[in-house]
């Protein structure tokens, strides 16, 4: 094994670009699976018979099939229909779909997690229904649901590698390319690894962050000790937490 | 002098399903009156509470409230809710906001209040019911008498001119009942109109003006705090205070 050949291919600029385009992917189809997740959570919220005939539809159709059949399903057939998309463009909506119906659960639990009380105290106050979802119901559901949008998150970092198969040039295809032309297998996959724990630990370091900044005790008790006293520990506070 | 009522229900009915809570229920409550609504569990002193403010939509009869014939409100009713406070068995203190943030929110959301006046609004009552000590602490950082009382100075934040109260000390300890009380005592002494759903007898002979006695849905009695305990009661309300009190 040669360490200067992995470093070199994480310099390289197919590497470079692989790891951004896989970064793009699981992004873009992050935001748009967690805004369908939350139409098809609301509507199931709504309770109306429509309404709920829909979204079960909806995840026994998305749930129900592998995800790569979903992505090679939405490449290849789609242009018979007429509908002429690149390979990114069938990617991300194959991906976003499958990730909306996941998504749609998560937010759902979390929903359903903050108890019917807190909703009726918003409305006795005199909050609209939108102000009592707004400042009582998504600040409680947010935290409850980011541990598993979490590890969503890192799946669908890990899952956007099954698009290589419709050739879109993302870190996985780049690495089994540059392997396949170099014969450097272990040196070019090495690399391509690195590049994923790199990028799951950003994503894992993330979550630590939004986690804190949601959690209203912590907030409050990082506001109070200044951040030395917390790193040396010799505040009160922190000794008495 | 004509006494204007201040609410006025008339004849309402209400039904979950099959069972009919609400039976032709009438009553009114003056200004600064305190009415102690009680009977057993079951007997729908909750759903009449809940019906006031709109939370529970009847089925028939009239609300009127300052005058305003207020049942059939849909649009409206978070206008007519601000109006009117309420309290509930489990607090319901909203669980990520700290006490003064919970005082805090329907006057700077709903009002449009500025946080520095919202602030000091709180601050006021959390003084006004009697710890303003806890002013930072979370929810599960209090006890349940304290919960209570942040929850009475959270409806009070929106300066209501009716408090509703639904059982406000039957998920207390017993050693903090007297805490929380005391607090809505003082509040009625001080003029709050307020409708009390409770199984406190003490607290009903201390601060009530009237006592409505319900059973099975039904208003059976309403009667001055002095009649109702002097011994003058339809004989349903006498053994239910017979059995409470013993």
């Amino acid at each position: 094994m040669s360490i200067e050949l992995v470093l070199h291919y994480l310099v390289s600029s197919s590497f470079i670009h692989g790891a951004g385009m896989t970064l793009l992917l699981t992004v873009t189809s992050l935001f748009f699976g967690v805004m369908i997740g939350l139409v098809l959570a609301l509507i199931q919220e709504s309770r109306t018979r429509t309404g709920q005939v829909v979204t079960f539809f909806y995840l026994w159709l998305f749930r129900g099939t592998p995800v790569l059949f979903q992505v090679i399903f939405i490449y290849n057939v789609l242009p018979s229909f007429g509908i002429k998309l690149s390979a990114f463009v069938c990617a991300v909506l194959a991906l976003s779909l499958n990730e909306g119906a996941y998504m749609a659960e998560i937010l759902r639990s979390g929903l359903q997690a903050v108890k019917k009380g807190q909703r009726t105290a918003g409305l006795a106050l005199g909050m609209t229904g939108s102000q009592m979802m707004r400042y009582v119901v998504v600040p409680q559901a947010a935290r409850i649901v980011l541990p598993p949008i979490g590890n969503q998150m890192i799946g669908m970092l890990k899952l956007s590698a099954l698009v290589s198969v419709i050739a879109v040039e993302e870190l996985l295809l780049v690495a089994n390319q540059t392997a396949s032309a170099d014969f450097r297998y272990f040196e070019a996959l090495t690399a391509a690894g690195i590049y994923y724990l790199a990028m799951t630990t950003a994503f894992m370091g993330l979550q630590i962050l939004i986690e804190t900044a949601l959690d209203p005790k912590k907030r409050q008790r990082m506001r109070r000790v200044p951040l030395t006293e917390r790193m040396l520990g010799t505040s009160k506070s922190f000794a008495v937490r | 002098m004509v006494v204007e009522h201040f609410l006025e229900i008339v004849g309402i009915n209400k039904s979950f399903g099959s069972v009919q809570v609400l039976k032709t229920c009438s009553m009114t409550v003056a200004a600064k009156e305190t009415v102690v609504v009680i009977g057993p569990s079951g007997s729908g002193k909750s759903t009449l509470l809940r019906s006031i403010n709109l939370l529970e939509p009847v089925d028939s009869g009239d609300i009127f409230f300052a005058g305003e014939n207020i049942t059939r409100e849909r649009k409206k009713a978070h206008l007519l809710r601000q109006q009117i406070g309420m309290v509930f068995q489990n607090f319901e203190l909203f669980a990520h906001l700290s006490a003064v943030e919970n005082v805090m929110l329907a006057p700077m959301k709903i009002l449009g209040v500025s946080s520095a006046d919202a602030h000091d609004i709180a601050v006021d009552l959390l003084r006004k019911v009697q710890i303003p000590e806890k002013a930072d602490a979370f929810p599960d950082e209090l006890s349940g008498g304290q919960q209570q009382r942040v929850a009475i100075a959270r409806a009070l934040a929106m300066r209501p001119k009716l408090m509703l109260y639904d059982e406000p000390t039957s998920a207390l300890d017993p050693e903090m009942i007297r805490e929380v009380l005391d607090v809505m005592a003082e509040l009625s002494a001080e003029g709050m109109t307020s409708i009390v759903v409770t199984h406190e007898m003490g607290f009903a002979r201390r601060a009530a003006d009237r006592i409505v006695f319900m059973e099975q849905g039904e208003i059976i009695e309403s009667a001055s705090s002095d009649q109702f305990f002097g011994g003058t009661v339809n004989d349903r309300a006498r053994r239910f205070l017979d059995q409470i009190l013993h």
